[in-house]
């Protein structure tokens, strides 16, 4: 569904990304992992376009690398950035309707569905979503992204700064997307929430990619995780 | 009394006129960055695409088709223009958008002449609206306050109950993620710039005929709407709003008044022996720079203006 084919990203003179090369497949979940400053987020920005890049990006079999941020969303493409960028002055409900791109809601995911999840999110509709917990915040973030009825969804530490409950819950959303078949990209710091959930592994390492695995490949490579992730 | 309720009504009349440009100039700013040096350029060509179009086809379908005209150039220059310069960063994009209100005020000279045009008030919106004792108030001014509500009116409605105007809205915080959510926010960029061009253009065509039509008028009216948005808070709508009411009225008290600072300070019961010279200009003197004092007193006192969320 996703395939990243000799990526190299840049932030002005500064070369971040040097060849990386992942997959994605319809409805699987795929883990990005490294430790900070390896260059996963600048990978998931250079696939949505949000960086210079060169290289190949085809996703459902044909080229977006040069599209804009926009035109790469209505293919399919969701993204959730790692500061979350609620629109904090805005409701709960507005936020989630932004995440619409037309203005009928998909099969997939409507307000309905995301409400029957996070009951929370109904009740603070409509306040503004800048006083929800940075628990609330992350769901709001994701379930908006969710309502423009992607078929993959990257996103990017969506467990940073929150307690371990809420991890769980936000590990068991993960899964209930993928169950609805749409594929997820999930970019952690965290091995554990990523070994549970993922049926595959990419490790980086300085802005390419250093592991390529199942979750029991990764478990069994002492090697890889000393080198690339334990700090 | 009557003294100071028609001058309150003309300080709202040019308060809102003020309004109908800087609500334009705040939204372009806080959407792109771009302090737009040539917004009031596109109020002079409201006026005189007004006069023009007025001289043919008579005022009302003028008050139409001037803003729309200049509402569509607007969007090419955003789109050709403005969207260039910006890959070569914010002092191309300034420097553009300077360079472009000279460009105008040239070719106004050139089309219009380096005199004033007769841009008239029609017949049938000439004359008082009300008396009140011995002072009138003329039904122009109460025609401009009419179009200038309804302006404000269709603004509000537009941004709070509509989607694009729930994109714009989210778009003055954070465009890349709106962008990412799969809409178009450049589109929504050259709409804004659009609409913010047709708005000054609106205000040139129901004022130039009240005040004056003339090569100058851009350059007169640019720093004063700037101070505006300044006061207000860049960015800030609600502020560029407070801001016009407040300078459109106190500087119209200020020019209809006949007396100074000292005068004021000692009917408040203040004496004051020797006044410094400038305290002893009358108000009416001091009108003109009021608003300028106004945006330093704001700079040091309140940064981020009356309701502005971040600091100028
Ligand atoms: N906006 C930026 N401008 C310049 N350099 C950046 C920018 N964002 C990230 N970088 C650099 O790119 C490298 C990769 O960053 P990033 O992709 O954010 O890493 P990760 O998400 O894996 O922590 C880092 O060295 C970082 O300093
Ligand atoms: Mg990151």
């Amino acid at each position: 569904m996703l395939e990243v084919n000799d990526l190299h990203a840049f932030y002005g003179k500064s070369h971040v990304l040097h060849g990386v090369h992942l997959s994605v497949g319809a409805g699987e979940i795929v883990a990005l992992l490294g430790r900070n400053g390896v260059g996963r987020s600048t990978t998931v920005k250079a696939v949505m376009g949000q960086v210079t890049a060169t290289g190949s990006v085809r996703f459902q079999g044909r080229e977006i690398l040069g599209l804009k941020a926009h035109q790469i969303a209505r293919r399919g493409l969701g993204w959730v950035p790692e500061d979350r960028a609620i629109f904090q002055d805005l409701t709960v409900r507005q936020n989630l309707e932004l995440g619409l791109k037309g203005k009928r809601e998909s099969a997939r995911w409507g307000m309905k569905d995301v409400f029957a999840l996070f009951p929370q999110l109904e009740q603070r509709a409509d306040t503004p979503a800048g006083v929800l917990s940075g628990g609330e915040q992350q769901m709001l973030t994701l379930c908006r992204t969710l309502m423009g009825d992607p078929q993959l969804v990257m996103i990017d530490e969506p467990t940073e700064g929150l307690a371990p409950k809420i991890v769980e819950q936000v590990g068991a959303f993960l899964g209930e997307i993928a169950r609805r078949g749409v594929a997820v990209l999930l970019v952690e710091q965290k091995l554990d929430i990523a070994l549970d959930i993922s049926r595959r592994l990419y490790v980086m390492g300085h802005g390419r990619i250093v592991f390529q695995g199942t979750p029991q490949e990764l478990r069994g490579n002492d090697a890889v995780r000393k080198e690339w992730l334990e700090v | 009394m009557e003294f100071l309720l028609i001058t309150l009504l003309n300080g709202v009349t040019y308060g809102l006129l003020l309004f109908m440009l800087s609500s334009g100039l705040t939204l372009i700013f806080s959407m792109m960055g771009i302090l737009n040096f040539a917004h009031a350029s596109f109020y002079m060509l409201g006026a005189y695409l007004a006069f023009q179009v007025g001289a043919r086809l008579g005022f009302w379908p003028a008050l139409l088709v001037a803003p729309l005209l200049v509402g569509a150039l607007g969007a090419a220059v955003e789109r050709l223009g403005v969207r260039k310069a910006h890959r070569f960063g914010h002092v191309a994009e300034l420097l553009f958008t300077f360079g472009l209100s000279f460009l105008v005020e040239e070719l106004v000279q050139l089309v219009w002449g380096k005199a004033a045009v007769d841009y008239r008030v029609p017949p049938s919106l000439d004359g008082a609206a009300f008396t009140l004792f011995r002072t009138s108030f003329p039904l122009y001014k109460g025609f401009m306050m009419a179009v200038s509500l309804a302006m404000l009116l269709g603004l509000y409605l537009a941004i709070t109950r509509t989607r694009v105007g729930l994109v714009i809205r989210a778009s003055l915080t954070r465009p890349e993620m709106v962008q990412a959510l799969g809409h178009d926010v450049p589109r929504v960029f050259t709409l804004v710039f659009g609409s913010g061009a047709a708005l000054a253009a609106l205000a040139g065509v129901i004022a130039g005929n009240a005040y004056v039509t003339e090569p100058g008028m851009a350059a007169a009216m640019g720093p004063i709407v700037f101070v505006v948005v300044v006061v207000g808070g860049l960015g800030s709508l609600g502020g560029a709003f407070l801001a016009s009411l407040l300078i459109g009225v106190l500087q119209t008290f200020m020019v209809a008044s006949d007396f100074s600072v000292v005068d004021l300070a000692r009917r408040l019961g203040l004496g004051v022996p020797d006044a410094p010279a400038l305290a002893r200009l009358s108000l009416t003197q001091l009108a003109p720079i009021m608003p300028y004092l106004l945006m330093v007193a704001v700079l040091i006192f309140r940064p981020r203006g009356l309701m502005g969320a971040r600091e100028t």
